[in-house]
């Protein structure tokens, strides 16, 4: 009997934490690297907009200094690119200004939403993953298109629940549940996420992991909401790796129905 | 390049006067009804800025707060004016800059300009809006171009507030490393607006309602606009507001939008408003803006005092100013060596002794919260907020 949860890695890179974080939307920087800690998380990702990228340490613009990076990894994403060439643009300048030659990759032109265009998500991923990188494509719960984009070679996708920020849950559950049946790399659900339920959900269904931002920045207490995240993470994975029952739609007959055949 | 359709066409087939009666009708009943609704229509939104719905400014608050935080979390964002010129063709009655005002001028050089930024960025700022007076003999688009690629070394994020232009002109302006264009077209109401404008291009009421789309055609990525308040009646202009920026939201939907919420105030011995807004009227129409669109920014410049900036920024607002001066070169003091006044488009020189000399060039309004960047970045952290200076990289626009 195994009691360990299997594995989990990217790209080769195992995790324990099956709880990846975002930086955005915190009161401080300060409290941000708390919750960070509480909330067990080795990955975090960081919008490169709001960085520094020049190298000249600019104090004004020093959110990376809050992050250490021999604890965890950081994941920088594109969150304001509305195309594959301003994306695959930012992914080079963070790699050259010695960040993890790691992306997720974010196209959303639609500043309302923040929903992923497909077309263009596909095509720098395509770009990104010939140059080298390690790519976490944030897509519209999409089953052909996460196909296409393992095909590309890219290390993960990360389909969303509901819209950024939103908090409605897993509002695409059904085409979740059909990439996580197809995958052929891990399956981060990323984005809409707003209670510990929606995470564990996720993890019942099989994900592999969950990206969660909005809700653990804005709660009361986002260090307590992070461990409340992470605990619904490890038990929705337990619960799928045990194997979760099936609701039934009528009792199951208490006296066999088919003794006639012995 | 742009398509036959534009705001024009949809803002003159809006029933405004029908929206701004059901604002000014609404029951009790119909305010706390559009309070309770998951997605408002322009119509809610009437009844939400409505007298009937002012009782109920404290829940319609604690939504707009609510809204807010989730939607931008304790960010907000800061950015700085930054005048290069107070030359104006326009004759406006509520602005210091029209042309028939006797106010000592000045255009600033683009190495004055680089001061002024390298000061600001000294501060904390890394978003710029660059702001000046219509006057194309003085505003060049060369001249233009020239002020955003010397400062593009500088800060990551470039905004214009000027006159409008051809998208064609625009161009070159984005190129140059331009991301966002704010034009706010004052008074929503033609009447209103005919009466305030008394000479110049910008009489042209409708050139001005379509300047938004041919900046976005043009490859703008933020859009800011608004009304003045003070000018014509405040829920007729925010209706229209409204009604502009859902027009916006659809048509031009790459581009980020954000609203802002100027306000003219009775002043001693200058323009008197004709139709002042309450305190208490902008605080309603901040939230009730907040409710309609969710996502778009909302901006609150330093017109307004500490006490009430303190007080608003909590309740929906994600964009302020801070320290800032609407004089060209006030942050430096650049450009004093050129000052002068300016004749039917020709420059005066100043009397030699004069002591207008010392003051400076004039500025376009007076500034009411006068603390420093770091001051209002201290009472941000304060309210529980963090205050930021970058978002935005140049990356995005190369």
């Amino acid at each position: 009997m195994v009691n360990e949860l299997s594995i989990f890695a990217i790209a080769g890179r195992v995790f324990r934490s099956r709880l990846l974080l975002g930086t955005g939307k915190f009161s401080s920087p300060g409290l941000m690297r708390q919750t960070l800690a509480a909330s067990g998380a080795e990955i975090v990702t960081v919008a490169l907009r709001r960085a520094d990228l020049s190298g000249s340490r600019d104090p004004f613009a020093n959110i990376l200094e809050f992050i250490d990076p021999e604890r965890y990894l950081i994941l920088p994403n594109t969150s304001g690119a509305i195309n594959a060439a301003e994306a695959v643009r930012l992914a080079r300048l963070a790699a050259a200004a010695g960040l993890p030659k790691w992306i997720k990759l974010e196209i959303h032109p639609d500043p309302r939403y923040l929903l992923p265009d497909p077309v263009e998500t596909l095509a720098a991923a395509e770009v990104l993953v010939r140059e080298g990188f390690v790519v976490l494509p944030y897509i519209n719960a999409d089953p052909v298109l996460a196909k296409r984009l393992q095909d590309a070679g890219t290390a993960t996708v990360m389909p969303l629940g509901s819209p950024i920020g939103s908090s409605r849950g897993l509002e695409t559950r059904e085409q979740i549940r059909i990439i996580i049946e197809q995958a052929t790399v891990p399956v981060v659900v990323d984005a809409g996420l707003g209670a510990p339920s929606h995470a564990a959900e996720a993890m019942e269904l099989g994900a592999d992991a969950v990206l969660v931002n909005t809700a653990i920045a804005v709660a009361q207490d986002p260090c307590r909401m992070a461990r409340a995240f992470a605990e619904a993470v490890h038990g929705g994975r337990e619960a799928y790796e045990v194997g979760v029952a099936q609701p039934q739609a009528a009792a199951s007959a208490t006296s066999p129905i088919t003794a006639f055949v012995n | 390049m742009l398509a036959d359709v534009s705001f024009v066409r949809d803002f003159n087939m809006l029933p405004l006067n029908g929206l701004r009666q059901g604002s000014l009708e609404a029951t009790a009943d119909q305010a706390r009804e559009a309070l309770e609704k998951p997605r408002l229509t322009v119509a809610d939104f009437a009844r939400l800025i409505s007298p009937a719905a002012g009782p109920n400014l404290e829940e319609l608050a604690r939504r707009s707060q609510a809204l807010t935080r989730r939607r931008f979390g304790h960010a907000i964002r800061l950015f700085a004016p930054l005048y290069l010129s107070n030359e104006c063709v326009n004759n406006c009655k509520y602005c210091g800059f029209s042309r028939d005002n006797p106010i000592v001028r000045v255009t600033l050089s683009v190495e004055d300009v680089l001061r002024e930024v390298r000061a600001l960025r000294e501060q904390g700022f890394r978003n710029i809006l660059l702001v000046a007076g219509e006057h194309p003999k003085f505003v060049s688009g060369q001249y233009l171009a020239d002020c955003i690629r010397a400062l593009r070394a500088e800060v990551p994020s470039i905004s214009l507030e000027l006159g409008p232009m051809e998208t064609e002109d625009y161009l070159p302006l984005v190129q140059a490393g331009a991301d966002g264009l704010v034009v706010y077209q004052e008074s929503y109401d033609r009447a209103v607006y005919a009466e305030m404008h008394t000479a110049g291009p910008k009489r042209n009421f409708d050139w001005r309602l379509e300047t938004p789309e041919r900046a976005y055609a043009a490859g703008f990525r933020r859009l800011g606009i608004g009304a003045l308040y003070g000018l014509g009646d405040w829920r007729r202009e925010a209706i229209s507001v409204a009604a502009h920026a859902e027009y916006l939201l659809r048509h031009c939907w790459k581009a980020q939008l954000t609203v802002s919420l100027p306000r003219l105030r009775p002043c001693a011995g200058e323009f008197q408003p004709p139709a002042p807004m309450s305190e208490r009227e902008l605080v309603q129409l901040v939230c009730a803006l907040r409710l309609l669109l969710p996502d778009a920014g909302l901006v609150l410049s330093t017109r307004e005092s500490a006490r009430l900036r303190d007080g608003l920024i909590p309740l929906g607002i994600t964009m302020i100013s801070a320290g800032s001066h609407t004089e060209p070169g006030g942050y430096t003091g650049a450009g004093r060596e050129k000052l002068h006044h300016t004749q039917h488009g020709r420059m005066v020189e100043l009397a030699a002794g004069s002591s207008e000399w010392a003051s400076g060039a004039t500025g376009q309004f007076d500034i009411a919260d006068s603390r420093s960047p770091s001051e209002v970045a201290d009472l941000l952290k304060r309210l529980g907020y963090d205050p930021v200076w970058k978002d935005w990289d140049a990356a995005l626009m190369a």
